[in-house]
């Protein structure tokens, strides 16, 4: 029993240390950022506990590229996604889910298919499409193709799915219409949904890259990931703990989020991966 | 009368999400097969018909082949490795060890970076002479430096590593959530059995998490053909095409050639390729998952 106990301590121990390793090889290459981000070139790749702390980095990275405007952009563009998403996303989640019509299940499945076939991989048609429209160079056109989420109505039409009919035969009685229903009843049950689909897909916005790329061509309407790849490819005479910078910058609103709320980030990417 | 005003309201209801829905992705995804049967627009000339001769193009070309087989690779260093490590994750940070809450946090924080800024964080380490890398190399070992990005045999495994570092955190979230829906009386019933931990993970816990582990490689599958940001930091897919993945390639082919004909046939192939995994991915689920 003792000797059972010990080695079993002796796991525990193992395994700790295992964790503790791989989570500092994991944590690495973002420290290794924050260092040089924060402390002048000279201390790149010299390790000194009392090297001097500056912000000079990020004030070089601030003056040399437009980030104020690509921010702006970058926001503008998350908000405007995620607004027209929950719109959009609600409105087809609750026919889904409630409303009984030929050609349901079709669709439906159509809708899933986009799970697969992501407008991510559909460049070439998307970019015609999107001149076709006079669009180009929009902040709108980097929008679009991802307004109508198949993700998003379909995590939606689960959630509502799980709300008992019996609240709706209530609301109905005191004469409220389907969208009365849909506002005062669903979408109150959803919130958490709503919280998670939210920061998944603000995330994601935030990030996307290729699309972006392709579509804009100016600085009033880069966003920063955008930005930040065309501010590191004139590389010539930048410093690396500028370019660190940049790069903490355009992550940082997101990081920042995520390390004051780890907690609700990772149950809403729980929440919207449970299928 | 009720359930004719059922549909209209269904029909209503769904319209604005289908207009758009269809108009980018499945309007696209059609006109990308019927594209790659025409040759490409040039100024006054417009695209005409010309059957399979994109397709002949494709067999005949090196650099698709080349690409096609860095893919491969690519998923088949990024997919085991990466859900490995998140299945590790995903059992530690589900203990009652120390430090799992920070440990959560190093695992998880590289999936809310941009692919784009995790490839600046990266190049910094593999630069030669001056990267990390290198400085451990020399510090250590008194090697001289190497270029891992600009060798076409290591190119390809440089970047891999970065992919693993981005997806394992994302993919230990998926074991995460079934980990915690696994109810506590297997575990207590199988200490009362006296069954080893090794044992309670391979007989009770693994075959539990088997769709977990499915979804996730679909997705991981799905992920290694969509991920290429890093790509353009990186290599810009040298050299030699070392490092270029197929959705990489059709950028070049498309938006720096200009061959939009070439592009969608090369899209066509993505498309089938995805195709066939979908299948795939629906016999191994089988009655795992059900969706209605």
């Amino acid at each position: 029993m003792r000797a059972a106990r010990r080695w079993w301590d002796f796991d525990t121990a193992l395994n700790t240390f295992a964790m503790w390793l791989l989570a500092f090889l994991w944590a690495l290459p973002l420290l290794y950022a924050v260092w040089t981000a924060f402390h002048p070139a000279a201390y790149e790749t010299r390790f000194d506990l009392t090297a001097p702390l500056t912000l000079d980095n990020f004030a070089k990275a601030w003056a040399a590229a437009p980030f104020a405007r690509y921010f702006v952009n970058t926001v503008m563009l998350v908000t405007m996604i995620l607004i027209c998403q929950f719109v959009l996303c609600t409105l087809a989640a609750f026919a889904f889910a409630r409303f009984r019509f030929p050609g349901r299940s079709i669709l439906f499945t159509l809708v899933l298919l986009q799970l697969l076939v992501m407008p991510d991989i559909l460049i070439v048609e998307n970019y015609k499409t999107i001149r076709a429209l006079g669009l180009v160079d929009t902040i709108v056109a980097i929008g679009l193709p991802y307004i109508a989420s198949g993700f998003g109505i379909f995590l939606l039409r689960q959630t509502f799915m799980s709300i008992p009919r019996e609240l709706d035969e209530a609301a109905r009685v005191e004469g409220s219409s389907f969208l009365g229903l849909l506002w005062r009843v669903y979408i109150p049950l959803a919130k958490p949904t709503y919280l998670a689909y939210g920061l998944v897909s603000v995330s994601h916005h935030w990030n996307n890259f290729l699309w972006p790329l392709i579509i804009t061509n100016s600085v009033e309407t880069r966003p920063v990931t955008v930005g930040l790849s065309v501010f590191s490819a004139i590389d010539a005479g930048l410093e690396w703990s500028v370019i660190n910078a940049a790069t903490l910058m355009t992550s940082g609103p997101l990081l920042i989020a995520f390390l004051l709320f780890q907690r609700q980030f990772v149950q809403s990417f729980m929440r919207a991966g449970i299928r | 009368m009720m359930h004719r005003r059922e549909w209209v309201y269904g029909w209503l209801f769904l319209s604005p999400a289908l207009v758009f829905l269809f108009a980018f992705t499945h309007y696209p995804a059609v006109k990308t097969v019927i594209s790659s049967f025409y040759s490409t627009p040039r100024g006054k000339r417009e695209a005409k018909f010309i059957g399979l001769e994109n397709y002949q193009t494709m067999l005949s070309d090196d650099v698709f082949w080349k690409v096609l087989g860095n893919n491969f690779w690519f998923a088949v260093g990024t997919i085991p490795i990466s859900i490995g490590l998140a299945l590790l994750m995903a059992l530690w940070v589900n203990s009652h060890l120390r430090g799992r809450t920070l440990s959560r946090v190093a695992f998880f924080a590289p999936t809310v970076l941009p692919l784009i800024a995790v490839a600046n964080i990266w190049m910094f380490f593999y630069t030669p002479g001056f990267g990390l890398i290198d400085q451990l190399r020399s510090g250590l070992f008194g090697l001289p430096a190497i270029n891992l990005l600009g060798n076409p045999d290591s190119v390809l495994a440089a970047v891999i590593v970065v992919a693993i570092w981005k997806e394992a955190g994302f993919f230990m979230i998926f074991y995460l959530a079934a980990l915690q829906s696994i109810p506590p009386v297997l575990r207590e019933a199988a200490d009362i059995e006296g069954a080893s931990r090794g044992y309670y993970l391979r007989r009770v816990l693994l075959p539990l998490l088997m769709p977990t582990t499915l979804f996730v490689s679909v997705n991981a599958v799905i992920n290694s053909f969509r991920l290429v940001d890093h790509i353009f930091v990186m290599t810009e897919g040298g050299p030699d095409n070392a490092s270029s993945l197929l959705l990489y390639y059709i950028y070049e082919t498309a938006f720096q050639y200009w061959q939009t004909g070439y592009a969608a046939t090369l899209t066509v192939v993505m498309l089938v390729l995805l195709s066939i995994l979908a299948i795939g991915q629906f016999f191994l689920f089988d009655r795992k998952v059900h969706y209605q």
